[in-house]
């Protein structure tokens, strides 16, 4: 024991010893010094330039609305109607077109990324879990506008001739929800949009969860096993109250894809701007419309009519996220008060 | 050492070659209208294996081109919607087409081979306007004695973009229809009564296929390079007309341009026996008092061989190039109209 003791000793004493052999000039800690400095200088410039162009997209987005602004008012965002060619614009379709279509990417996208991560990380053999893992991250890696193509040529008609008739004959009967699912079955429309935006989502809510999932203590875990819990419980009770920050993360992550998303969705949404209480006729997102409008709008009150557009999108986003944040704080002070 | 002189040579080597292409070539640029691009790059090609002088055309839209134009930052501009006449004077600028086109509604119509049905322009608006809602409504089966017509629902497909197809398309259907007038209007874009969006040809082309009893509206060249099944629709003489070359080309020639100020004139339901009523023209914009006449002169000099040699490639890619006296008549007010800061003609 001691013996040890003097051991470690011996190299406190000699640690110490070993730079005082040499001194630093002057000059050279300047310069050290120096580049320091820059160093942070620099970083701070990058940091800093992230926030100068967010200011400098938010001024020029609201510089460009301003005449619609001025022409619509609040207004904007209550009517539906949109009449290019005598100038009345207003938001609403696009704006429950894009809340609509992310509502059910997240509504599929969750539950199954869910299973996924859980299933690669808890259940899989483990030769299973690589490949999997990969096959996930490469739907990632697929080029929206392949998405839209395979939606348009292959997904639509299927989901027109199979599945769209007995879901307006059955869910379409039910009183209330019912309205949601009539309409012709033209395999095109906000549902499919939905449903081709969860696809995308997918593999960005299942990576992240998977790999928050695998950072739980396996101590914890087994903890748990050992009390006689069941696969289900492990995972609701501890894997995921110690990884809540990090899933609301990928939920978040894959919402922000499925708000901005426009190609896919300009090829199945229908671009029509009408407003429906049905989500399987075509509706329009603020994304798709921009895409399909900005190229030709003549006038200066359509332009300034599609930027605010581009404003309402973004303050979507920001408010998405801040909501997020917000509801992570409260979960956290929660937990504070519960411990 | 060694590597500031390398690349003082490059520089010097890069600057004589941009001098001496300079003085060789002159580069012009235009911008605007996507439906003519294909025609224009055509062009450009041939015109620089000939003459050397380069035409560099980005189709970003019509909207897109007028703005540009505005702006000077292109030599012309290029819009399937002809601006009016005093929207022309507002911003000093003139005018003129260069080929033809024009829309063909297609159909997707179990057993129906193209050109098997007819139409007429009232019955096209009542579609679009969502009043006509089966295929076998009367207003539809009395066109077509003998054609087997199904009780499917009529599923209406429109552009989802702005583009001068939609403008050729609701343009005709505001002359035939006050209903459509009054309650849709023309333009790039319009608000639809009724039907989904496609994007571009290709996207309504797709939707018109993919759904059965759908009826849409494309480009003629690219309804008949897709062997799409077109219809017949009848013109202002009471015909029923094929698209093809020869009845764009008649729509064409029975058009009045000498009598239209700023040659502001939309092709469609034009008189003729033959001409085909969904028919319009592109258009080129250039300012009247040019800044560097020089530039001009060269944009001018394109189309001038344009409209002399091009017609053939024009065929080949399936657009109607313009008449002859037409094209005098566009020579002409280049003469009358495009000037130099001292007033003097740049088209001589």
């Amino acid at each position: 024991m001691s013996a040890v003791v003097t051991k470690v000793q011996g190299f406190a004493q000699a640690a110490p010893a070993a730079p005082m052999s040499r001194t630093i000039p002057d000059a050279g800690l300047r310069k050290h010094y120096r580049l320091d400095q820059l160093f942070r200088h620099v970083t701070r410039f990058f940091a800093f330039l992230v926030l100068l162009l967010l200011v400098g997209i938010l001024l020029s987005l609201v510089i460009g609305s301003l005449p619609s602004i001025r022409a619509f008012g609040f207004g904007f965002f209550l009517t539906s109607e949109w009449n290019p060619v005598t100038e009345q614009f207003g938001a609403l379709v696009p704006i429950v077109g894009t809340l609509a279509t992310s509502a059910i990417a997240l509504l599929i996208g969750i539950p199954v990324s869910f299973g996924i991560a859980l299933f690669l990380t808890e259940l899989s053999p483990t030769w299973l879990r690589r490949p999997l893992g990969t096959a996930i991250e490469l739907l990632a890696a697929i080029p929206s506008i392949i998405y839209g193509m395979w939606g348009l040529f292959v997904f639509a008609p299927v989901f027109a001739t199979y599945v769209q008739p007995v879901l307006s004959s059955t869910l379409g009967a039910v009183p209330l929800v019912g309205v949601l699912f009539r309409g012709p079955p033209m395999g095109i429309g906000v549902l499919t949009a939905g449903i081709i935006l969860a696809i995308m989502v997918i593999p960005f809510i299942a990576s992240v969860m998977r790999d928050v999932f695998e950072i739980v203590p396996a101590v914890l875990k087994e903890s748990a096993y050992a009390l006689g819990s069941t696969t289900w419980e492990v995972v609701w009770n501890v894997v995921l109250p110690y990884t809540k920050v990090g899933v609301m993360g990928g939920v978040m992550l894959g919402l922000g894809r499925a708000l901005g998303e426009t190609m896919a969705v300009t090829f199945v949404i229908g671009n029509a701007h009408r407003l429906s209480a049905s989500i399987m006729v075509p509706g329009n997102s603020i994304a798709s419309a921009l895409a399909n409008e900005f190229t030709e709008a003549v006038g200066d009150l359509y332009l300034s009519a599609l930027i605010e557009l581009g404003l309402v999108l973004f303050f979507i986003t920001f408010v998405v996220l801040a909501l997020s944040k917000l509801l992570l704080l409260r979960l956290a002070r929660r937990e504070g008060r519960m411990t | 050492m060694y590597v500031s002189r390398f690349l003082q040579r490059f520089a010097l080597l890069i600057a004589l070659g941009a001098a001496s292409h300079a003085a060789l070539a002159v580069d012009i640029t235009g911008a605007g209208a996507t439906f003519p691009y294909p025609i224009y790059a055509k062009w450009a090609e041939a015109y620089k294996a000939k003459t050397g002088n380069n035409l560099n055309y980005q189709s970003i839209g019509s909207g897109g081109g007028i703005r540009q134009i505005q702006n000077k930052t292109v030599d012309f501009g290029a819009s399937d919607m002809p601006l009016k006449p005093e929207e022309l004077d507002k911003s000093g600028l003139m005018q003129f087409p260069t080929v033809v086109g024009g829309d063909v509604p297609v159909v997707n119509l179990p057993g129906i081979k193209p050109g098997e049905i007819k139409l007429t322009g009232p019955v096209l608006a009542d579609i679009y306007l969502g009043k006509i809602k089966k295929w076998n409504d009367s207003a539809l089966t009395s066109l077509n004695p003998g054609v087997k017509l199904p009780g499917q629902d009529i599923t209406v497909v429109h552009r989802s973009d702005g583009s001068g197809t939609t403008f050729i398309w609701v343009n005709y259907l505001s002359k035939v229809s006050p209903e459509w007038k009054e309650k849709v209007g023309e333009g790039t874009s319009v608000n639809w009564p009724a039907g989904v969006g496609g994007k571009g040809n290709e996207g309504v082309a797709s939707y018109v296929q993919r759904i059965s009893g759908a009826i849409g509206y494309v480009e003629y060249a690219y309804a008949l390079q897709n062997k799409l099944v077109h219809a017949l629709v009848k013109n202002r003489d009471g015909n029923f007309v094929a698209p093809n070359i020869e009845s764009f080309r008649a729509a064409a020639a029975g058009a009045q341009w000498d009598k239209a100020p700023g040659m502001y004139l939309i092709l469609t339901d034009q008189s003729g026996k033959n001409s085909w009523p969904i028919s319009g023209a592109t258009f080129i914009l250039v300012y009247r008092s040019q800044e560097k006449p020089d530039r001009a002169k060269e944009v001018l000099k394109f189309f001038d061989w344009a409209y002399a040699d091009g017609d053939k490639l024009a065929m080949e890619l399936d657009y109607v190039p313009l008449p002859d006296s037409v094209v005098k008549l566009i020579q002409g007010s280049w003469k009358n109209e495009i000037k130099d800061p001292s007033g003097k003609a740049v088209w001589q």
